[in-house]
């Protein structure tokens, strides 16, 4: 690692005649203390609710009593990331800067580039960053990488990026070894826990789409027998396994699920389903292949959307995916939607 | 785990390396290692195609088609007539 070799500009340029300004110019101070309207507001962008609108303001905040030498962590402003990054720092000194990525976190903002070179200038510019501490250090989230150059930073600002670790948790860590990551600390992993952390928002994204069935087969149901009858739980059942298999099953079983493609794990997954479905639900021929050709596309599609969620999926891969699964989920979706309907109707 | 096609687009031009490390430092799945003070690609498989290598390359030695593995985003863009440059909607 290079980390050590570019402590130029480490010279101190700071003066007690701008104090009063500097002070001024501090947007607040955060603790790290997680309360529980903290853990509800998590739980609560997880499944969807307010996502968009869970931000801190951007600028430079105090963490503890950081003073001259203190680090200068970077983070972006969407709430969650700032409450992973604050709850770690316990019993630790140290500035962070909260760039404007409109509420979004650290990768995603990267990746859309609002995480990045000129919003990172922009902020030490405007937050007077130079002005408070004398080294010329900076700590990235590695994965801000995706978005910052580091060279062009160094060039702009006289700052040096060091890239941290990936997770929130390991910054302690890795400020106590002297900014130094273990390989462990630079890998995105993708276990379980992570796995089950994302699915809720693939399933508050089916909400919809759910509705909209629920309600076809409520209609269906009505003008069959003129009222909706408890038949209509039994026959909504499918649809609601199917959801939670593509939103939830899906993503818990991932590794051991055959294929790199999503799209077919969603498949294969679809059709255990639909095999359990046939074992244990009574249906009638037209009815029974609607039903599991409509379970094998809200599998597949719910499957290969969670390319989203992941930490190891390319572009690339993605389109391939995407241009030879989406024809058939539609196709089977329309075929099966006509036969669900009809099977019954005629 | 590993996906379709990963690192297909990834391209390292040895001679280019000044061994400044910062491919190594900033790739999320080890693609990357220095030998001899030049990177090598020693993992391409893992490589997801995020562009960080090629970000933080002051020599320009890395090429990479990058962007965001997303189905959703890749169908966005589908439904659009002009193609590119739909943006996300996620968090």
């Amino acid at each position: 690692m290079n980390q050590g070799r570019c402590e130029c500009g480490d010279k101190p340029q700071g003066d007690s005649t701008q104090a009063t300004e500097q002070s001024a110019r501090v947007t607040g101070t955060l603790n790290t203390t997680i309360t529980w309207r903290d853990v509800l507001g998590g739980w609560g962008v997880r499944w969807g609710f307010r996502r968009m609108r869970y931000l801190i303001a951007p600028g430079l905040y105090r963490i503890g009593q950081p003073d001259s030498n203190s680090p200068v962590l970077v983070t972006a402003n969407y709430k969650l990331t700032v409450d992973a990054v604050r709850r770690s720092l316990i019993g630790l000194n140290v500035w962070m800067l909260v760039l404007d990525t409109k509420g979004v976190n650290v990768w995603c903002a990267a990746g859309k580039g609002t995480f990045g070179t000129k919003e990172l200038v922009r902020r030490i510019e405007v937050t007077n960053l130079a002005n408070f501490v004398q080294h010329r250090r900076l700590v990235l989230p590695q994965l801000g990488a995706v978005g910052v150059a580091a060279h062009d930073v160094k060039n702009a600002t006289g700052f040096f990026v060091h890239y941290g670790p990936v997770r929130a948790a390991d910054i302690s860590a890795y400020l106590a070894a002297g900014m130094r990551a273990t390989p462990a600390m630079r890998r995105v992993t993708f276990d379980w826990k992570d796995r089950l952390t994302v699915a809720p928002m693939e399933i508050a994204g089916a909400f919809k789409p759910t509705l909209i069935i629920i309600a076809t087969l409520a209609l269906v149901d009505i003008i069959r027998h003129h009222r909706v009858t408890s038949h209509l739980a039994i026959d909504v059942a499918p649809f609601l396994a199917a959801v939670l298999t593509g939103g939830l099953l899906v993503p818990l079983l991932l590794p051991w699920l055959p294929s790199r493609s999503f799209a077919l794990k969603g498949a294969v997954t679809g059709l255990l389903l639909a095999a359990l479905l046939l074992l244990f639900l009574p249906m009638r021929i037209a009815e029974g292949a609607g039903t599991i050709l409509l379970v094998l596309a809200i599998t597949t599609y719910m499957a290969m959307v969670f390319t989203g969620a992941t930490t190891f999926t390319s572009l690339a891969g993605v389109r391939v995916e995407v241009r030879w699964a989406l024809p058939l989920i539609l196709v089977s979706a329309g075929a099966g939607a006509i036969l669900r309907v009809a099977g019954v109707l005629i | 785990m590993r996906y379709l096609l990963n690192g297909h687009s990834l391209n390292l031009v040895p001679e280019l390396c000044n061994g400044c490390c910062r491919c190594e430092e900033v790739c999320p799945h080890g693609v990357f290692s220095l030998v001899q003070r030049k990177a090598e690609i020693v993992n391409r498989d893992g490589c997801m195609e995020c562009g960080a290598c090629r970000m933080n390359c002051a020599t320009n030695a890395i090429s990479v088609i990058s962007g965001v593995g997303c189905a959703q985003l890749v169908i966005n863009s589908m439904r659009r007539k002009n193609g590119a440059g739909v943006p996300c909607e996620c968090k």
